[in-house]
This record gives C-alpha cells, sequence and structure tokens, in this order.
C-alpha cells in the first residue's frame, strides 16, 4: 500500500466511524425483523455481512417470514435495492476511467446510502482506499448489530422490541424526508406513496396479493409515473451525505 | 415447498451485490436516457415510502404507537436531524405512547 492509500484508508476509517455506530443502533431493529422472520443470530449476521441493505433485507426478511418464492425474493430484492443500481452509476462516474477491475468489483461490496454518500462527497477522482476504509469500519457495526438485535430480541419484553422495530421505519423517514423537503416532485411521491400502500392494503379486493407484489407494483408504478410526469436531470449524489452524523 | 432460510441470503446476496457491481463494472459513460435516470431517480422515495405506511402502525402494539412515531419521525427528519437521532427517537415516542392508557 503506498502512502497515499494509506492516508486514505484512514480517512475512510475516520469517516465511517460515525456510520458505524448509526449501523448498529439500526441493525439492531433489522435483527429484531430476522428474528420475526424466524433467523437465527448467525443467519442474521451472515444475512447482513452479505447484503448490507436496511431496506433490501428487511424486504427480504419480510418475505422470508411469509413463505415466499426464491424468485419474488430475487425480484424484490432487486427493486427494493435498485436505487443502489444509480449510486453505482454516479460511483461509476468518481471512478478514474482506469481503476482496475478488482477494485471495482471490491467497491460494489458496499454501496448503500451512507458509504456511497461519503465516497461521492471526496473530491476528485475516488481513491477506493477510502471506500474500503470506512467499509471495515461500518460493516462490523452493521453486521453485529444484527446479530444482537437477534439474540437480545429474544430476551427484550414484548413492548420494547415492537418499539425498537420503530427504529427501522424512522430511519427510512431520515433518508426520504429530507429530499422531499428540498423537491416537491419527490414530497409528492412520498405523499402518494403513503396514500397509495394505505389503500391498497384496505382494499379487500387485493386482499390476496402477497406483501411483496404490493410493493413491487406500487413502487415501479409510483416511479414510473413520476419519472414520465417529472423527468429529471437531477443525480442522486447527496442522499447519504448527512444522515449518520452522529453528534 | 419447504423453504431453506440459507437459499433465500444467498438469493438476496447474489441480487444485492449483482445490483451494485454492474453498474461499477459495465458503465464507464454517463447515463444518457432521461425517462430512466428519472426512474431510478424516484424508485427510493416511492419504494421506502410505500413500505413505511401503513406497515410502521402494523409493527407496534397499538396502531396510534406507529402513527405517533411516523408524525414524529417525519417532523425530525423535516428538521435534518441525522438518521441516528430520527431512529432513535421514533422508538423513544412508540415506547412511551405504548405505555399510556389509550
Amino acid at each position: 500500500m503506498t502512502t497515499e492509500n494509506k492516508t486514505c484508508f484512514r480517512h475512510g476509517m475516520r469517516d465511517g466511524s460515525p456510520i458505524a455506530l448509526g449501523y448498529f443502533a439500526v441493525a439492531f431493529t433489522l435483527g429484531i425483523a430476522a428474528r420475526n422472520a424466524g433467523l437465527s443470530a448467525l443467519q442474521g449476521f451472515v444475512a447482513s455481512v452479505l447484503n448490507n441493505a436496511s431496506a433490501g433485507e428487511y424486504a427480504g426478511f419480510a418475505l422470508i417470514a411469509a413463505g415466499s418464492t426464491y424468485l419474488e425474493t430475487a425480484i424484490m430484492t432487486l427493486v427494493v435495492n435498485a436505487r443502489y443500481l444509480l449510486m453505482s452509476c454516479a460511483l461509476s462516474q468518481k471512478l478514474k476511467p482506469d481503476t482496475p477491475l478488482h477494485h471495482r468489483m471490491a467497491i460494489a461490496y458496499d454501496v448503500t446510502d451512507e458509504i456511497f454518500g461519503i465516497c461521492v462527497a471526496q473530491p476528485g477522482y475516488l481513491n477506493p482506499w477510502y471506500a474500503y476504509g470506512a467499509i471495515v469500519v461500518a460493516i462490523p457495526g452493521w453486521a453485529l448489530g444484527t446479530y444482537m438485535g437477534v439474540i437480545m430480541g429474544n430476551v427484550l419484553p414484548l413492548r420494547v422490541v415492537s418499539a425498537l422495530s420503530v427504529g427501522l421505519y424512522g430511519m427510512f423517514l431520515a433518508i426520504i424526508i429530507p429530499p422531499a423537503r428540498k423537491n416537491r416532485v419527490i414530497a409528492g411521491v412520498v405523499a402518494v406513496g403513503f396514500s397509495a400502500s394505505f389503500l391498497v392494503n384496505r382494499l379487500p379486493q387485493l386482499s390476496g396479493l402477497s406483501t411483496g407484489i404490493k410493493t413491487i407494483a406500487l413502487t415501479v408504478a409510483l416511479a414510473l409515473l413520476a419519472a414520465i410526469l417529472f423527468p429529471t436531470d437531477t443525480v442522486n449524489t447527496n442522499s447519504g451525505e448527512k444522515k449518520d452524523e452522529v453528534s | 415447498m419447504e423453504h431453506n432460510i440459507w437459499i433465500y441470503l444467498l438469493v438476496m446476496a447474489a441480487v444485492s451485490y449483482l445490483i451494485r457491481m454492474a453498474p461499477l463494472v459495465l458503465i464507464r459513460r454517463e447515463i444518457t436516457n432521461r425517462l430512466l435516470r428519472s426512474f431510478l431517480f424516484y424508485v427510493p422515495y416511492a419504494t421506502l415510502a410505500v413500505m413505511t405506511f401503513p406497515a410502521i402502525m402494523e409493527a407496534t402494539q397499538t396502531p396510534a404507537a406507529g402513527l405517533c412515531a411516523l408524525i414524529v419521525g417525519i417532523v425530525l427528519a423535516w428538521k435534518g436531524r441525522s438518521l441516528f437521532q430520527v431512529a432513535v427517537l421514533c422508538c423513544a415516542v412508540a415506547f412511551v405512547v405504548e405505555l399510556l392508557p389509550i
């Protein structure tokens, strides 16, 4: 490792530390969802090490709990994590064009809202070692949090568990509301999303559809409608920049 | 049909990784299709909104606790509080409201 790479790695670790703390707390509630879906602590840990995606894992656990098919789970993971597709596209523009394949494949392992946010905030081209520094501190927080969530979820009173389960939704709100404040279309998408989801869950005609299918259909319909009515040139590069400042 | 949790996890992991890896490995130029860009731009907001409500009211012992957590979460996020603070305070609100005799 060159001196420059070492420096970048250290900076990554520094910026990744508050992310790790936030991840631990949020992953704890994710662990509770994993426990509710019938996963062991080890399975929760492995899920988090391999997926690094709050909403994606949560959706996956919900489908596991519902006994959905593997195909349904794959489609759901694809749709819920679709935002990482755009983030990776944006991130590809941050890499030097001659960045070797193995670096591209390694960075891809942990493109999350938060890691992506601090990476695109780097001036100039991204040094992969910066991302690695952030990843090596953030992943243990995420995976251990999930592990502890599964274990502690078993011994905590039901009321405490249900209160902690709300943390994940709080995290989702922290992701979608700040951009909604700045962008009216996003605010509209969020408002219509809440309403449509509520209606679809109440309509008796649709009660036969699984939660996964409902979420996929609503997401694609909403995002497509918004894209047709309000096409945008905005690149989503700042979604994760200031969410995880643990002060 | 009996499902194996480890296979679910492998499916999730494979899809998650491929989504992230493909653009980084394949795309070296900017996406120009405006509709596709816009669609991908709106996806996270649409899907997270759909997943949050009304599910948050079903996660708690009483719907009122989830609803209060939702409102407080929106207000805090609106004020620009960090992800960590919003998550923890939503938990606190849900916990307190569940203690109330409503």
